[in-house]
């Protein structure tokens, strides 16, 4: 029968914030520290993105990906957590346990705290309902990088980019390094100023079309890729965007299935777990960080996550709390999603001491508004813009005021 | 392998006994039938692949008949079908629940025309159906949405995996002996007094004996035979597969009322865990139009919505188009023509998966009366062990002393559908080898998940590539 393991605490997830929480844990003097990681590597989605842009926050460096994640690697190991490759958690066995499955065989894994670090993934065409033919040549960023990076395969001569998210110019760079120009970028965003991420492309020395307030209607050809249909929202009118690949770019869902699988609260906006400011979700014992909680952010702000996660973990170990209580924070139709979605006042501050949220659409100006029930708590200007497309953060002084038991907590964008 | 059984397996002067042309769901289980006896059989088609065409994209349930039109031959190769294969699969290891059916009347009308549907069902030797009404349906499915007014169980009816049936009856025929032409393209036919040449792509493949099983080609292939009885049209269904997370909302296949276009559309859970809502059926003229389309994707979005709201919450996993032969006739058309030594295996709609072991039995029977001489082989292989890529029995990465075994079952290269390497190396190696990535999907499941190769993708394929050089 499968063999078991015992630990302290069992991260899942061997990217930035899974990497980060297990050296925070060991360095703060947890004995037994396991880190689960289902691909050959640790390291998560850096690994694969070759190019600069890594450890800007929490690391001070301006380094590449793989580089980034080979650092995260050698400081969990240094620090004397354990790191299981190739190994994957399957199924709960019960609230402390796991089954994990690798070349050893069926395992069990049980431990004193469970910290949830699974990431997200891309949306690939066919879950945006993107109808047309099936041919060759259709990616999302995370499968053209693997091919690319790590697989040193073949991608085509001529790509439209779908999305217009950081991860788009991402995929427009390792397009470029793989021989293949990425001609067009598609997005359903207005005009190009509406998110500063495009102001990387002058850096980039490339500049694909930006087709905005488009939408990408078909997909064709028979074989390989032969153009993709866009159709401009406010015309109706459709053309065809010559290219044999297509890469479909952000629009990100956390992996959350061993959090649904437990039974664990979703939050139904940012379709992670539901946890308060210190990464607790409702299930005692059981954490969560990183961009499996809201979809999605920067590797070096999934990695300061983690480590902000490890001081919740550590008081649990210490007996002092329980799950995540407290009232709800809510976004207005503004946001897509809010995060943390629980005030605990019990909890402290989040990381980098911010809401966390995604806006729709651009609001140059932006003004945040916190109520709760019929009162109003802060009004106040932001000095930056709220763009879409990235992550839009609002201090966390705003929630100053609230009370524990006051009901749920509303913001609003004007 | 498809090299080596035709040079070891053709007979002595070049001629085949019999070739069937069409390796779909149907033309495999010719095969695997003749294969039983002293017979040089060959399976030609222009896929590189086993169950390429039509079986691919098939709805995935094996059918009780319960509504078929009585009387008819489908009605009754349906029904013997659902009993063989039924069997065969416990014996293959071939995918399948028997989750049973719900048949749900959402109108007065359809509530009245239930009870005529069991005495269908009854004509059609199914005489296990019952009427509830409303509340013992919402009692069953939870998550329907409003306005059902009762419902005609139908406990016989099962999810089966579409695509494995083909490769094992592919299987058990190159085992038998039988030469799997593939990738040869049908161009033309000659008949002779003895013998009749099909011409191909590449090359010729005589036989004395031409059965044609070629799907939504075979209209264009009884042409060529000297005949004018029927055309095929493409019917084109549009499915849309939910992620495993919905597979808690339904755990029945919810059957509409059906009406003349056809079965209409089903919800229905897969034996690989996901749901599945479709089909759409939709007249085409073009036999490769497999793609999906925006009127499909809204009509499949409207009528999902009105039958379990809660499914669009869930993701999308994905999307396809399959072609059905619709022919204009009302029955399937199997028809030998012993002056010609040619049989027509036409007209198998979307019943074909389920009733793929009954046609080749029946097939046997008209060969025989037309004189083909049917001995047993002295030796039979037996039927092959496919391998589990269902929900209902353990799968590979699951089973401890599986991988202890052989490690390479415990290295998940596909981490949603949770498929190991060992799974996709064996599916390289097979009897009946995938050679492309769609052919590793259909036989191990990889890629066919949430995230539809974000993090496998890329592997998969270097896989292919390394292990088909």
């Amino acid at each position: 029968m499968s063999s078991e393991r015992r630990t302290d605490v069992v991260v899942i997830g061997g990217g930035p914030s899974g990497l980060s929480a297990a050296t925070a844990l060991r360095r703060q003097g947890v004995d037994r520290v396991l880190v689960v990681e289902r691909e050959r590597e640790a390291g998560g989605i850096p690994r694969h993105s070759d190019h600069l842009g890594y450890g800007i926050r929490d690391r001070r460096r301006f380094i590449s990906g793989p580089v980034y994640a080979r650092r995260l690697v050698t400081e969990t190991a240094d620090a004397g957590a354990e790191i299981l490759t190739g190994t994957m958690a399957t199924s709960w066995r019960d609230e402390r346990s796991l089954y994990l499955t690798s070349p050893r065989g069926r395992e069990i894994v049980s431990a004193e705290a469970i910290v949830v670090a699974t990431g997200a993934r891309e949306r690939p065409r066919s879950a945006r309902m993107i109808p047309g033919s099936r041919p060759a040549g259709v990616y999302t960023t995370g499968e053209l990088q693997n091919r690319v990076h790590l697989h040193h395969g073949a991608v085509g001569k001529r790509a439209v980019i779908v999305g217009g998210e950081l991860v788009s110019w991402s995929a427009a760079m390792t397009l470029k390094e793989a021989g293949c120009v990425p001609a067009a970028m598609v997005t359903h965003y207005d005009s190009p100023e509406s998110y500063g991420v495009f102001n990387l492309g002058g850096r980039l020395l490339f500049r694909p079309d930006l087709v905005t307030g488009h939408r990408v209607t078909q997909v064709l050809g028979r074989r390989r890729v032969e153009g993709v249909e866009v159709e401009d929202l406010a015309t109706g009118d459709r053309r065809v965007l010559d290219c044999d690949t297509v890469v479909f770019t952000g629009d990100w869902i956390p992996d959350h299935e061993l959090v649904r699988s437990a039974g664990i609260e979703l939050a139904p906006d940012t379709k992670g777990p539901l946890v308060d400011a210190a990464g607790r979700t409702r299930r005692e014992g059981v954490f969560a960080a990183g961009n499996v909680v809201h979809p999605v952010d920067t590797a070096d702000i999934a990695a300061l996550g983690g480590t902000h996660v490890a001081d919740a973990v550590l008081r649990y170990l210490g007996g002092t709390t329980a799950g995540a209580g407290g009232v709800r924070l809510l976004g207005d139709a503004s946001f897509r999603w809010v995060s943390p979605g629980l005030i605990d006042l019990s909890a402290g501050i989040p990381a980098r001491g911010r809401i966390e949220t995604w806006v729709n659409d651009l609001v140059r100006v932006p003004r945040v508004t916190v109520t709760q029930g019929d009162s109003v708590v802060t009004r106040r200007r932001l000095p930056w813009p709220a763009s879409p497309g990235r992550v839009f953060r609002i201090p966390w002084d705003v929630l100053n005021g609230i009370v524990p038991n006051g009901g749920d907590v509303r913001l609003h964008l004007s | 392998m498809s090299e080596r059984s035709e040079r070891s397996m053709r007979s002595i002067d070049g001629v085949y006994d019999v070739t069937i042309v069409g390796a779909g769901v149907v033309g495999t289980a010719i095969a695997r039938a003749l294969s039983r006896y002293e017979l040089d059989i060959a399976v030609v088609d222009a896929a590189h692949d086993v169950g390429e065409g039509t079986s691919k994209a098939n709805t995935a349930i094996l059918h009780t008949g319960f509504d078929a039109k009585p009387g008819t031959l489908e009605s009754r190769l349906v029904s013997r079908g659902y009993t063989l294969l039924g069997e065969y699969a416990e014996r293959t290891g071939i995918p399948m629940e028997r989750t049973g059916a719900l048949l749900v009347a959402w109108t007065d009308e359809e509530l009245a025309n239930l009870p005529s549907l069991r005495e269908k069902a009854e004509q059609n030797g199914y005489d296990a159906c019952e009427i509830i009404d409303a509340d013992a349906v919402y009692a069953t499915l939870p998550h329907l949405g409003p306005g059902a007014l009762g419902g005609l169980t139908v406990p016989g009816e099962t999810i089966i995996c579409p695509w494995t049936p083909s490769i094992a009856y592919a299987t058990e025929a190159v085992d038998n002996g039988a030469a799997l032409l593939l990738g040869r393209e049908v161009t033309g036919v000659t008949v002779g007094d003895d013998a009749t040449v099909v011409h191909t792509s590449r090359g010729d493949i005589t036989a004395r004996w031409l059965i044609n099983a070629a799907g939504l080609g075979a209209d264009v292939l009884d042409c060529a035979l000297g005949f004018d009885r029927f055309t095929v049209t493409p019917r084109r269904g549009e499915l849309l597969v939910f992620d495993k997370l919905a597979r808690p909302l339904v755990d029945k296949i919810v059957l509409p009322v059906p009406s003349k276009l056809g079965k209409g559309v089903l919800v229905s859970p897969t034996v690989y865990g996901n749901v599945m809502l479709g089909p759409t059926a939709e007249d085409l003229h073009d036999k490769t139009a497999t793609g999906t389309s925006e009127n499909g994707f809204a009509f499949l979005h409207e009528k999902g919505e009105r039958l379990m709201p809660t499914l669009f919450e869930e993701e999308v996993t994905t999307a396809y188009a399959g072609l059905r032969a619709a022919i204009d006739h009302g029955d399937y058309l199997i028809e030998p023509d012993p002056e010609q030594r040619y049989l027509l295996v036409g007209g198998i709609r979307s019943t074909g998966l389920t009733a793929s072991m009954a046609i080749a039995e029946y097939v046997e029977g008209l060969l025989s009366d037309a004189g083909v001489e049917l001995r047993r082989r002295s030796s039979l292989a037996d039927p092959p062990q496919m391998p589990n890529i269902g929900e209902a029995r353990p799968r590979p990465y699951e089973r401890d002393e599986v991988i202890r075994r052989d490690p390479a079952y415990g290295e998940l290269v596909c981490f949603c559908e949770r498929v190991s390497f060992g799974e996709v190396r064996d599916a390289l190696c097979a009897t009946v080898p995938a050679v492309d990535r769609s052919g590793v999907s259909r036989r191990t499941r990889a890629t066919n998940g949430r995230c539809q190769g974000f993090y496998c993708g890329a592997a998969v394929d270097a896989t292919i590539e390394e292990m088909v050089r």
